[in-house]
């Protein structure tokens, strides 16, 4: 809301040194938010003056323009008194029209600075302007013609055009509607400065009489009371004065005609929207009723649309002729040839305005209005105050019918506890003192005991509950004396165990060189696509988005891989290509069958069986751990050669994750996209699969542009956190002597060497303490298809020196159970 | 006395000759003190102390001598090869010291050479943020509440008291999820994690609600269909505004340096009432003359937008079953994101989520 500074000043008695800067800091305290202050000279320079011109000679150029060589009568403002002669390329003015001209000297915005200037064959002292010119309006369509009665030659032409003036733009909050006029503006302003305020509603109008323009209201809750009256006689041609028109342009709307005008000035001084008929084109008495099935109107900005039986319209005997509060349409608009006005003033229910404006996509001043709510009480003053200003300025006369159907609703009551501000707020606000500020912002306040009842004035809509109250208490003593006082909060409990361990896990693997990534949980059938998934793989089943932002991504994503892969993708394309990545975030996954989330009234807390059906139909949203390693690992270096990253750096970073966790984490070979079947392993922790880990597959890689051999690995993090140990068990070893066995076994190339470390431990019995594989070999020594591994075993007993029979009879049994397990032959 | 026997006789056997063990004991001097290193040391060693050497020999002699003699003998002998054996360990000493000076010399390296083998890790420093934040409310006993990211219309909305009509549930601003009759949102806000809060907990309440949310905003350097929210939510029995203050009061500082305080602002939230918008001291220029004026942090405000905050709506607390008339509560929320963006100078929202590793490396594993 632009509200200029002077248009404020006629409805308050502000102290007259009052600086913009503090007035706009006050009402922001009270809360009309500052946006901004415009000051319209802000970049102009004089000598900027009112001219008339006096010849106006067309001169066609060899490029097709055709220029004006002007003279101006500038009166002695160029020190000389002679005509100024200047050329002009825009067309829409006549000998005899005052203009704005800048003389040699001046400085319009953009630091453009005029000379005398040779051009078109003539010297061109100065230029006639456009509102564009002079950074106040987007009006294309040449020089501003001012209103005959703007000035002499020769006079300043800033004051004209109200580049003296400064303008508060203001954001209002949807509870402060009033806010949406200069009335209600002006109010506050005048309760932040204590001064006089005097209402611009506040006018003596004429009763209702059975003389006006004949309206049925159909449904009073839609439109509780309208008000029409009638000006006959209007001169369609009469001009907006200019001072409406400056203001209409500082308030950033557009001057277009007399009658537009007088309805947006009107609206914008007193926030009540008015609607002009051109009376000569009603026919018959205007109805007010809910749109029917099927019915359509062309509103007056071109639109032909359908029209729902929420909908409030206005009828005449032709049919629909408007949307009641939001637009009008086109049959019945005012025109250029428009004698007789039928003036509008209705108050329209709220929530069906806004209803409305969002089922058309309708945004107008007048909507944003009605939606929010406007003061019922003034229907007949604004309607009342459009008839003088047409009148006035537009000749014609106020027909004698005043048209007013129902009543401005009833205020609500509202009763609260004399202390709730002060119990609220914390500041010390005597009850008295509470009172005083309710009247201050214009509820009537009764005392009774301890007990405050108030009927909030007629433009706060907003104040329905007691609390709303309070804010309006508060902020007429002062956000700003609210008091700091830290709460009484009980012992907590810290952050919880999975909070904890999300964190342990997060510097874990940023200690191993992994840097973290935030990627956002959409993703694209493509994405899935590229990592090869089956078209049965359960992480297809995704939950779609009604209203994606981008159409390449309209889900929620089932893997953070995609996310993962394409931030390596763009690191590889800035050059990084090695990169070690990983993230912790949800995924989201549909349920089965799921029905739709219940809608509980807000009365009442739902009761335990309707918040578990709620959370039925949410689906599943696990946290899962992914990674990704790609490029070298480590460097090449002084120390040497380098060494790639593979599966084993993806599989390493579980089993860290799961080290830090407490976890035994079971490592076997698995076969899953967007793995390579040979070199993917699954991972199991409580004999619960948790994640796969490997290399890539290189198909996987190529789709997502990351290099050969990338290695990742996703994981179910919350199954993870569910086994992580709790409390660590402290530790019991022996001193006694160490023994140490080492064994080289054959087996076949496929059998896993967890599966014969596992038989080994077993066999080996108590005695071990700790097995190692050292050493795999495949080559001349070992039969082909065989491989040996060896492993180093430590054995050790709580209570004894071992000796070396002991030793050797763990060390033959974990090899008799290796090789009855896993075919194992101890190599010689 | 008894006739004579070669192998026994004291005259021809050297150690009596007290000359010739001096001239052993100066022999071996000569070398020890010859000895240039470890290793010719060692030589000497051998030569004039081992089973073969003079000293040794002339002591295996001494058995055969007769018992008149062998006292004065083996004194000779004995004294010869301690000192022997001092002047080696002695020379040891000086030799070892000096090899080590060597050594030390010779092993110097060139300590500038890269030692980091594996490239640097980093905490995102969304999670570190997040977790600072955190930590300043545990430290007060609060604790951190978390919710779903796909949320339910009601707790998103309805029990927020943002009612049917409310700006904010268009498809302009929430993204909802297939098919849009279930009801189902990314939530535009932490607010529902108070929500379910404030459903499962009894009062006291005093939870901090960090997380991602969504809106349908386009992408650019200050919009984000997905940003970041901390929240926080006190229930409790005669809470006011000025815990409210005091909390963020308290926050401000913890986060932001010594000095560092709000004001509140009138406002509107539909959860909260009454409302007010935070602003934060300017942490740069303090709002002080003269360097507010060029301040970039504020743009010559003195106040930096920091988020909203109120006194919760006593609608808010019946449809999450808590009795308004016993307790009062209070709530605030603001952008991690922006949080951060001031606080570091990051110009672009997309750094964060980007995956740039030069972006997230500079700011480590803590924030
Ligand atoms: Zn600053």
């Amino acid at each position: 809301m632009k509200t200029p500074v002077s248009w404020i000043r006629d409805y308050v008695d502000l102290p007259a040194g009052l600086g913009t800067e503090e007035l706009a800091a006050k009402l922001t305290m009270l809360g009309l938010k500052l946006e901004g202050i415009e000051r319209a000279a802000d970049g102009i320079t004089g000598p900027l003056v009112v001219g008339r011109v006096l010849t106006k000679q067309p001169e066609p150029q060899k490029n097709g323009k055709t220029i004006n060589w002007c003279t101006v009568d500038v009166g002695d403002a160029n020190g000389t008194g002679e005509p100024q002669g200047i050329v002009c390329g825009a067309d829409n003015f006549e000998p005899g029209d005052l203009v704005v001209v800048v003389l040699p000297g001046g400085v319009l915005p953009g630091d453009f600075a005029i000379s005398a200037r040779k051009t078109y064959g003539h010297v061109s002292a100065g230029m006639i302007c456009s509102s564009r010119e002079l950074g106040i309006g987007e009006d294309h369509d040449g020089i501003i013609v001012l209103p005959a009665d703007a000035g002499e030659p020769g006079a300043s032409a800033f004051g004209v055009l109200g580049l003296d003036e400064e303008v508060i733009e203001f954001e209002i909050n949807p509870d402060r509607a009033y806010g949406l006029s200069l009335r209600g503006v002006a109010r506050d302003a005048a309760l932040g400065f204590a001064a006089a305020y005097h209402d611009p509603a506040d006018r003596s109008v004429p009763a209702a009489n059975d003389a006006g323009y004949p309206v049925i209201v159909d449904d009073p809750d839609g439109c509780p009371l309208f008000v029409a009256r009638q000006v006959t006689g209007f001169d369609p041609a009469a001009p907006t004065p200019e001072w409406m028109a400056r203001r209409i342009r500082l308030a950033g709307m557009r001057p277009i005609s007399l009658a537009v005008d007088v309805t947006n000035y009107v609206m914008l001084e007193l926030g009540r929207p008015i609607h002009g008929y051109d009376a000569d084109k009603l026919t018959g008495p205007l109805r007010i009723r809910r749109a029917r099935t099927g019915e359509r109107l062309t509103t007056l900005d071109g639109t032909e649309r359908e029209l729902s039986p929420e909908d409030l319209v206005v009828t005449d005997d032709s049919g629909i002729i408007g949307l009641g509060g939001v637009m009008g349409g086109e049959t019945t608009e005012m025109s250029e040839t428009t004698t007789s006005v039928l003036v509008e003033a209705a108050h329209w229910d709220a929530v069906s305005m806004f209803r409305t404006g969002r089922r058309h996509k309708i945004t107008s001043e007048a909507g944003k209005r009605n939606e929010r709510g406007v003061d019922p009480e003034i229907t007949e003053a604004a309607a009342d105050r459009v008839v003088e200003l047409l009148t006035t300025y537009g000749g014609g006369q106020a027909g004698p019918g005043v048209t007013v159907v129902g009543r401005p609703p009833e205020q609500p009551t509202i009763t609260l506890a004399a202390d709730l501000a002060a119990r609220v707020t914390g500041m010390e606000i005597p009850p008295d003192r509470a009172v005083a500020a309710l009247r201050a912002v214009g509820c009537e306040v009764t005392v009774d005991g301890d007990r405050l009842t108030a009927v909030p004035p007629a433009w706060r809509p907003d104040l329905t509950d007691p609390f709303d109250l309070v804010e309006e208490v508060a902020r007429v003593e002062g956000y700003d004396n609210v008091p700091s006082v830290l709460p009484p909060a009980p012992p907590g409990r810290g952050l919880t165990r999975s909070q904890a361990l999300r964190r342990r896990i997060g510097r874990t693997l940023a200690g191993a060189g992994y840097v973290e990534v935030v990627s956002f949980p959409f993703v694209g059938v493509p994405d899935l696509d590229a990592l090869g998934l089956p078209e049965d793989d359960e992480r297809r089943r995704v939950l779609r988005l009604a209203n994606p932002l981008s159409a390449e991504e309209p889900a929620m994503t089932t893997t953070l891989l995609p996310g993962l892969l394409k931030a390596v993708g763009r690191n590889a394309g800035r050059g990084h290509g090695d990169v070690a990545l990983f993230e912790t975030a949800t995924v989201t996954l549909p349920r089965e069958a799921a029905g739709p989330a219940p809608i509980f009234g807000v009365d009442r807390r739902p009761d335990e069986g309707e918040l578990a059906d709620l959370d039925k139909a949410l689906p599943e949203q696990p946290l899962h751990l992914a990674l990704v390693v790609a490029g070298e690992r480590e460097p090449a270096g002084w120390w040497g050669p380098g060494r790639a990253a593979g599966w084993s750096d993806a599989i390493g970073a579980v089993r860290d994750v799961a080290q830090a966790l407490g976890l035994e984490l079971i490592v076997r070979s698995g076969n899953r996209a967007p793995w390579h079947p040979g070199r993917c392993a699954e991972l199991l922790v409580g004999g619960v699969v948790v994640g796969h880990a490997g290399e890539l597959h290189p198909k996987v890689c190529r789709a997502f542009g990351v290099p050969a051999r990338t290695a990742a690995a996703e994981v179910h993090l919350d199954r993870l956190l569910e086994h992580a140990v709790d409390v660590v068990p402290g530790p019991v070893f022996s001193s006694f002597p160490l023994a140490k066995e080492d064994v080289a076994l054959v087996v076949d190339d496929g059998v896993p060497a967890a599966d014969v470390e596992a038989a080994l431990r077993e066999g080996a019995g108590e005695l071990l303490e700790s097995i190692r594989l050292f050493d795999v070999y495949t080559g001349e020594q070992v039969a082909p298809g065989r491989k040996s591994l060896a492993f180093a075993l430590r054995f050790r007993a709580p209570d004894r020196t071992l000796t070396d029979e002991e030793t050797a009879a763990a060390r033959e049994a974990a090899v008799a159970l290796a090789a009855e397990r896993t075919g194992a032959v101890q190599r010689s | 006395m008894s006739g004579p026997n070669t192998d026994y006789d004291p005259v021809e056997v050297t150690p009596l000759k007290a000359e010739e063990v001096e001239a052993m004991r100066e022999a071996a001097f000569a070398a020890i003190a010859a000895a240039s290193d470890l290793e010719e040391l060692k030589q000497v060693r051998t030569e004039h102390t081992g089973d073969r050497s003079p000293l040794a020999l002339a002591n295996r002699e001494i058995r055969a001598l007769p018992p008149q003699a062998r006292k004065e003998a083996g004194q000779r002998v004995g004294q010869a090869r301690g000192a022997v054996s001092k002047a080696l360990a002695a020379r040891q000493v000086v030799l070892e010291a000096e090899h080590e000076e060597r050594m030390l010399v010779e092993e110097a390296v060139d300590v500038t050479l890269p030692t980091a083998r594996t490239p640097r890790g980093a905490r995102h420093p969304l999670t570190t943020g997040a977790e600072l934040i955190a930590d300043i409310f545990v430290a007060m006993g609060w604790e951190v509440a978390e919710g779903p990211l796909v949320e339910a219309e009601w707790l998103n909305f309805d029990a927020l008291n943002l009612g049917p009509d409310h700006p904010a549930r268009t498809m302009q601003d929430t993204f909802w999820t297939e098919p849009p009759e279930n009801h189902l949102v990314l939530r535009t806000h932490t607010s529902p994690v108070q929500a379910r809060t404030m459903l499962t907990r009894r009062p006291p309440i005093y939870v901090v609600c960090p997380g991602r949310v969504f809106r349908t905003d386009e992408y650019d350097a200050t919009h984000s269909p997905m940003f970041h929210q901390v929240e926080g939510l006190v229930v409790d029995e005669g809470i006011t505004m000025a815990h409210l203050k005091g909390s963020l009061d308290h926050f401000a500082t913890a986060m932001f340096g010594e000095g560092i305080t709000t004001r509140f602002r009138p406002s509107y939230f539909p959860f909260t009432e009454p409302s007010a918008e935070v602003d934060l001291v300017c942490f740069v220029c303090r709002g002080r003359e003269p360097d507010v004026a060029t301040c970039r942090t504020c743009r010559g405000e003195g106040w930096i937008e920091w988020g909203g905050c109120g006194v919760v709506n006593p609608r808010v607390l019946v449809a999450c079953g808590v009795d308004p008339e016993r307790y009062t509560g209070f709530a605030f929320g603001m952008g991690i994101d922006r949080t951060l963006m001031f606080r570091h100078g990051i110009g672009d929202l997309r750094g964060f989520f980007e995956g740039d590793v030069r972006f997230t490396t500079a700011f480590g594993t803590e924030i």
